[in-house]
């Protein structure tokens, strides 16, 4: 059994048997449930298909959330991409486009994987989605690349937080783009070693990102963080996949982030009493909000 | 935790507290209710009064109330579909002094004319904590197969309850019991690792001493 105390028990356990982090969290999760590995396997498939699915409705809908805060960019970057306006490679747009459609998704209430979480929804099926697409790899084997971003979340949830409330958004879009950062390694045939890098150059460059949503909503900075954080993961497994490596090895890196979260005042972490959440205009959208709520209220 | 917690669950957005925890709350206060209710009165406090809207929290309390579960895309459109289903519902603001800021009360009345008022808060992540059942405290997740069983406090009847449950194997994960005063009513919250069944309820309910029993199955994922 695997504690998930550390990203090094991952690999030293992949190296050992020659396989992939995958293989080695699949075996390890199926005997902790006691199911058949290929159960385990047919329920991450269907997760995939929720999120793909969610990056088919939110490329597709350009309509408002119920605050109307957000609404229509992922709309707008597949636009662009489709006149060949980018500035970027087209692959990176697409990952970001799709960030972008499932946070949006999430935002009008639709349905999404929380991947760790709701707020950090967009920025794992962006990049495996994408990857995926390019490589034409089979579901069967985005799927699995889906456990090895699992092994990554439970040692960040296991040694630091996955939460917002507890470790600001570097907790939730960091940590999503450390998992997504790995899976893309393993789907582009890299090392466990690689993922371990990549997840650690992700993480590194987000360290003291704060929680600070406008009027406490999922929406304002979020949705495009997803995008931004999607984009920072491809470009983590870039450099892990070119060779590249963290100085600092990646389970340090996650202690720091939790002592980087500890530091952060509590304003800063998912309580809208700090940060954008606390700008002229933010405020001026929680009073917005909360003067529309009372006048709903019997 | 499993990597299922990690790569999940699936829900309705846009907040596992404001949202998936709310409709968790509502489908206890159904379960507790027994029934499909006629009239849902909604006390929101603190976040969930002030940023309801833009979480559908409301929406997730009423879906909640329709049986529905966190990713039942039909959350979304619960108002109407409680108009049609002859669910009348009010929404109103109520401050709790010492509260959870996620806290709802709900106040359901069934067509027989019974009542239910349910004190639940969404403490993160989706997880709930039903906090009062009919001005009794209780505390309980709904993470298990889980007991509510009404009852007057008086020697006995706790035993007579746990025999039934011995009687046909059903292992107790945890067992709480609240009362007004001593020999008023009381509430007894029995926590299981096996489904219960309705006939097991059933014998329950009749036993003496004890005056409602409802079994709620587990709402987390």
């Amino acid at each position: 059994m695997l504690s998930y105390q550390s990203i090094q028990e991952l690999i030293e356990a992949a190296v050992e048997q020659d396989q992939c982090i995958s293989d080695v969290v699949l075996a390890d999760q199926a005997a902790a449930l006691e199911q058949d590995p290929e159960n385990l396997i047919q329920t991450m498939l269907q997760r995939l298909e929720v999120m793909r699915q969610a990056v088919e409705k939110g490329l597709a809908d350009a309509g408002p959330s119920p605050s109307g805060l957000s609404g229509g960019a992922a709309s707008s970057l597949r636009q662009a991409l489709d006149k060949q306006q980018s500035v970027l490679d087209p692959v990176l747009v697409q990952v970001m486009a799709k960030a972008l459609a499932v946070a949006e998704v999430n935002a009008k209430m639709g349905r999404i994987v929380a991947a760790p979480t709701a707020g950090s929804c967009g920025i794992i099926p962006g990049i495996v989605l994408t990857v995926g697409e390019l490589q034409s790899i089979s579901d069967r084997q985005i799927a699995l690349s889906l456990f090895t971003a699992s092994g990554f979340g439970l040692v960040i949830a296991n040694r630091a937080s996955l939460s917002g409330a507890e470790g600001g958004c570097q907790a939730e879009c960091g940590s999503a783009a450390g998992m997504a950062a790995a899976a893309a390694v393993e789907l582009m045939g890299g090392t466990p070693e690689q993922s371990a890098h990549a997840c650690a150059i992700a993480l590194k460059n987000c360290l003291g990102l704060v929680c600070d949503p406008v009027a406490g909503l999922v929406e304002v900075p979020c949705i495009k963080r997803n995008a931004g954080q999607a984009a920072s993961a491809l470009a983590a497994a870039e450099m892990a996949l070119a060779g590249i490596t963290s100085a600092i090895p990646v389970d340090e890196v996650i202690e720091a982030m939790k002592d980087v979260g500890n530091q952060m005042s509590v304003t800063l972490k998912e309580t809208a009493a700090g940060g954008l959440a606390m700008t002229p205009t933010g405020q001026a959208v929680d009073a917005r909000l909360t003067e529309d709520a009372a006048s709903h209220l019997d | 935790m499993n990597c299922f917690d990690i790569m999940g669950p699936v829900m309705v957005g846009p907040s596992s507290s404001h949202t998936a925890g709310a409709v968790r709350i509502g489908r206890v206060a159904r379960a507790l209710a027994g029934q499909q209710p006629v009239r849902a009165v909604i006390r929101l406090h603190g976040s969930f009064a002030k940023t309801y809207r833009g979480h559908g929290t409301d929406r997730a309390i009423l879906a909640g109330l329709l049986g529905f579960n966190p990713d039942d895309e039909r959350i979304r459109i619960s108002p109407r579909l409680c108009r049609e289903a002859g669910l009348d519902y009010t929404l109103q603001q109520v401050t709790l002094p010492g509260a959870h800021p996620n806290t709802a009360i709900i106040e359901l009345a069934c067509s027989d004319g019974r009542q239910t008022i349910v004190q639940g808060a969404s403490t993160g992540g989706g997880r709930i904590l039903i906090e009062s059942i009919n001005g009794l405290d209780v505390s309980f997740r709904g993470e298990y197969h889980t007991l509510v069983i009404s009852h007057r406090d008086a020697p006995g009847v706790i035993s007579r309850v746990t025999r039934q449950l011995a009687e046909r194997h059903i292992n107790i994960a945890t067992m709480k019991v609240f009362r007004s005063f001593r020999g008023g009513t009381a509430v007894m919250i029995i926590e299981t690792d096996e489904q219960i069944d309705p006939a097991v309820c059933d014998n329950i309910k009749h036993l003496t001493g004890v005056s409602q029993a409802i079994w709620i199955e587990p709402v987390m994922f």
